[in-house]
């Protein structure tokens, strides 16, 4: 199965080709969304049966090459088009496929009766298989093709709908702020390459690697190195200051929203770190900036959450919270717990979404929360599920979500200092709160919106609950990979030791994992926990029982309360300070004048110029027979005079 | 008695030749010069049987009736032309038939 992973790749581009060109012919909907889904689910099947033959091997046979062709072979950049199937790589892959056949069997449900169904599989399916080629590639130049084709699935599923408004403008804004967003990321993370490639000779992360591990290059090249690859990585998973087009990327259908700014794309940028440990392993400082970064925007996301009044907003924000978690994970060294939370994750977050668009669904496309309320006895499903997913994120003991957040906290504890792990817990406490302030607004109190049927809510189709089910059950048990030292013994963390030989160099240079006690351990997961219970238990009393204490704290704080429902003005000091200069520039100079005056007028100019020469040229054409046959004479006369002359 | 030299034919058809291109230059009538063409060719075709005949060889004549197939023909088509002009332009001034201009 590790030779046949290309197939995980070529499934869904078929499924991209068969539903883009044929599928507008197809009448029957099921069968284009059968199409689709079953593309990924095979590619599923695939990536599990090639995770069960590596499990098989001793452990230092488990990272395998499997090369197709040479794609580029131009003087010394010699770049072969080849998979890298190994731990961090199965593990990204089962993700993908996993959470994304899900999400696509949801589609069916979600996308029913929508004119462009098909298009909306075949974008899916070119999703799937970018992602792939991100993942799978043993090189920056695969990863990078992957990189851009993701970049290029979510401009075009963000903007779905592009007939549709979305806030102050058009989805198809929505789509070019974030694939814009994303192009300056992606400038990072070229110029990171170049570096690379500069410093290594070589794009092949086996050789780039194991060169690096060794090289005598200097501290301040891998830290410019890392730093370019970090401005690629804020770019694709919405870190500090790149993050502003996340929430945008919400006017796209929310399956899109769930798998693709989520679950799986937004953790390119996660991946990419992780993949390159040992370059940041060796750039100190950027792991600094990194860990800080991480920590603000999971901040700064969460305390946005906390008032957005969209429901899809309010993910949206968590999702950057979350991101930025993870970030601060790989920051701090700890790159398998990141990892580890990028899967749980995955699980609760699509699960979040998925169980909001099923809420939208049901509630005839309304996604303010003030205008829900008391849905759980219609939407008996979703709720439960929903629930799950909320007590997950939120970091209740036993779900998913614990065990990925409290490896972290202890990870940042240990090797980041008390003054980091106190703001992750209290972010974990705004992400308690405000996930509970939107299931409380959602599913609990009193029904906000017109009594009448027409404004009945109803539940979702199986289509569409299934994969909640599903996903819920993860959410749940995902976590039990990963239980800590203290639960599951020395070798209880089942993804550490898995992931470990992956992150072997960067550990070797690292030298984290501070020593911490096991009372210590203890201390800190109680102290996550009652934080994030009693987050749970201030937002469902006030939310659900006295609703008046929030309109009281939010008008006491009237500034801060405006300031955190405008997401702290960054999108209007962007507009200020970068977007509206380069609009000016490049209409009053660019256009006005460069264009205009000088392109135009070299263009024009020449044109006269010629206009002005044959004005006079063209007098010799009379249109008069005779001045002709008088003139050709004239010639043959004169020729003949020559010949004449030179004998 | 004695041939005529050929020095006479050659001058005759150069004369004949030179009326022939004056009236195609100068003068205005669509069909004097069109007649102005024939003979001009009709004074090559006497240079041609002249040569031939002097020279001993027959190509020369073999060419004449070459020319005169082709001139018969051009003469049914431009004097096919030349009614068309006149039925537009009521006119076979060639001065006044100059529409092929700027």
């Amino acid at each position: 199965m590790i030779n046949l992973i290309y197939l995980t790749v070529l499934f869904p581009f078929a499924g991209f080709l068969i539903n883009g060109l044929v599928g507008s012919k197809i009448k029957n909907e099921k069968i284009v969304g059968m199409i689709g889904s079953s593309a990924v689910g095979i590619s599923f099947l695939i990536v599990l049966g090639a995770l069960i033959q590596t499990l098989r091997l001793p452990v230092e046979n488990r990272s395998n090459t499997v090369e197709l062709f040479t794609w580029l072979n131009t003087g010394g950049l010699n770049i072969k088009f080849s998979y890298l199937v190994d731990q961090l790589s199965l593990t990204m892959s089962l993700i993908v496929t996993g959470v994304g056949f899900l999400i696509h069997i949801y589609s069916i449900g979600y996308m029913r009766g929508d004119e462009g169904f098909w298009r909306f599989f075949a974008y899916m399916n070119l999703f799937i298989f970018a992602m792939m080629n991100l993942i799978l590639g043993d090189n920056f130049v695969v990863l990078f093709l992957g990189w851009e084709g993701v970049g290029l699935c979510s401009y075009l599923l963000i903007g779905f709908w592009y007939d549709r408004k979305f806030e102050n403008g058009t989805t198809a804004q929505a789509a070019k702020k974030a694939f814009v967003v994303n192009r300056i990321g992606d400038f990072g993370f070229l110029l990171g390459m170049f570096l690379i490639y500069m410093t290594f000779d070589s794009l092949n992360f086996k050789e780039v690697f194991a060169r690096a591990a060794v090289s005598p290059v200097s501290e301040s090249t891998f830290c410019l190195i890392a730093l370019f690859l970090f401005i690629g990585a804020t770019g694709k998973s919405a870190q500090i200051p790149l993050f502003v087009w996340l929430p945008d990327a919400m006017a796209g259908p929310t399956p899109v929203s769930a798998l693709i700014h989520a679950a799986t794309m937004v953790t390119a940028g996660v991946y990419m770190v992780s993949r390159a440990s040992i370059i940041f392993a060796l750039a100190p400082a950027v792991m600094t900036i990194i860990a800080v970064t991480g920590l603000l925007t999971a901040v700064m996301a969460a305390t946005v959450g906390l008032v957005q009044n969209d429901i899809k907003k309010v993910l949206a924000y968590s999702t950057i919270s979350q991101l930025g978690y993870m970030f601060l994970a790989a920051g701090v060294g700890a790159f398998s717990a990141s990892i580890f939370h990028l899967m749980t994750h995955a699980f609760f977050k699509a699960l979040l979404f998925l169980g909001a668009g099923s809420v939208i669904h049901g509630m005839h496309e309304e996604q303010d929360i003030r205008k829900y309320g008391g849905l759980r006895k219609y939407l008996p499903k979703t709720y439960l599920t929903f629930l799950i997913a909320a007590l997950a994120i939120s970091g209740v003991p036993g779900l998913s979500g614990f065990f990925s957040k409290d490896e972290i906290l202890w990870n940042v504890f240990a090797n980041g200092g008390f003054v980091f792990w106190l703001i992750g817990v209290l972010t974990a406490m705004l992400t308690a709160f405000y996930m509970f302030r939107l299931v409380s607004l959602t599913f609990y109190g009193k029904e906000r919106f017109p009594a009448d049927d027409r404004h009945r809510p109803h539940e979702s189709s199986y289509w569409m609950t299934l994969p909640l089910m599903v996903l819920a059950f993860f959410s749940v048990f995902g976590g039990y990979l990963g239980l800590p030292k203290i639960l599951g013994g020395e070798h209880g963390n089942l993804l550490e030791n898995w992931l470990e030989p992956i992150y072997m160099p960067a550990m070797n240079k690292l030298e984290v994992y501070g020593t911490h006690t096991r009372v210590e351990e203890i201390l800190l997961m109680a102290a996550s926990a009652a934080a994030a219970l009693s987050a749970i238990y201030f937002a469902l009393h006030i939310y659900t029982r006295k609703p008046d204490i929030a309109v009281k704290v939010s008008s006491r704080f009237k500034v801060l309360y405006n300031i955190l429902l405008n997401k702290y003005f960054v999108d209007e000091i962007y507009e200020a300070a970068i977007v509206n200069p380069v609009q000016k520039g490049s209409e009053r100079f660019l256009w006005k004048f460069f264009d205009m005056k000088i392109i135009d007028g070299a263009v024009n100019g020449i044109a006269a110029l010629i206009d002005k020469l044959s004005g006079v040229i063209k007098k010799v054409q009379t249109g008069l027979t005779q001045s002709y046959a008088l003139i050709m004479m004239a010639g043959i006369a004169l020729v003949l005079l020559w010949l004449i002359l030179s004998i | 008695m004695t041939a005529i030299p050929m020095e006479y034919y050659l001058i005759l058809s150069a004369f004949l030749f030179s009326v022939g291109v004056a009236g195609v230059l100068i003068r205005k009538n669509a069909i004097v010069v069109f007649m102005c063409i024939e003979l001009m060719l009709n004074s090559a075709n006497l240079t041609f049987v002249t040569f031939s005949s002097y020279l001993g060889n027959s190509i020369g004549q073999i060419f004449v009736f070459f020319v005169m197939t082709v001139a018969a023909a051009e003469a049914a088509v431009g004097l096919a032309i030349i009614i068309a002009v006149f039925r537009n332009k009521k006119t076979v001034n060639i001065d006044e038939i100059n529409i092929f201009k700027w």
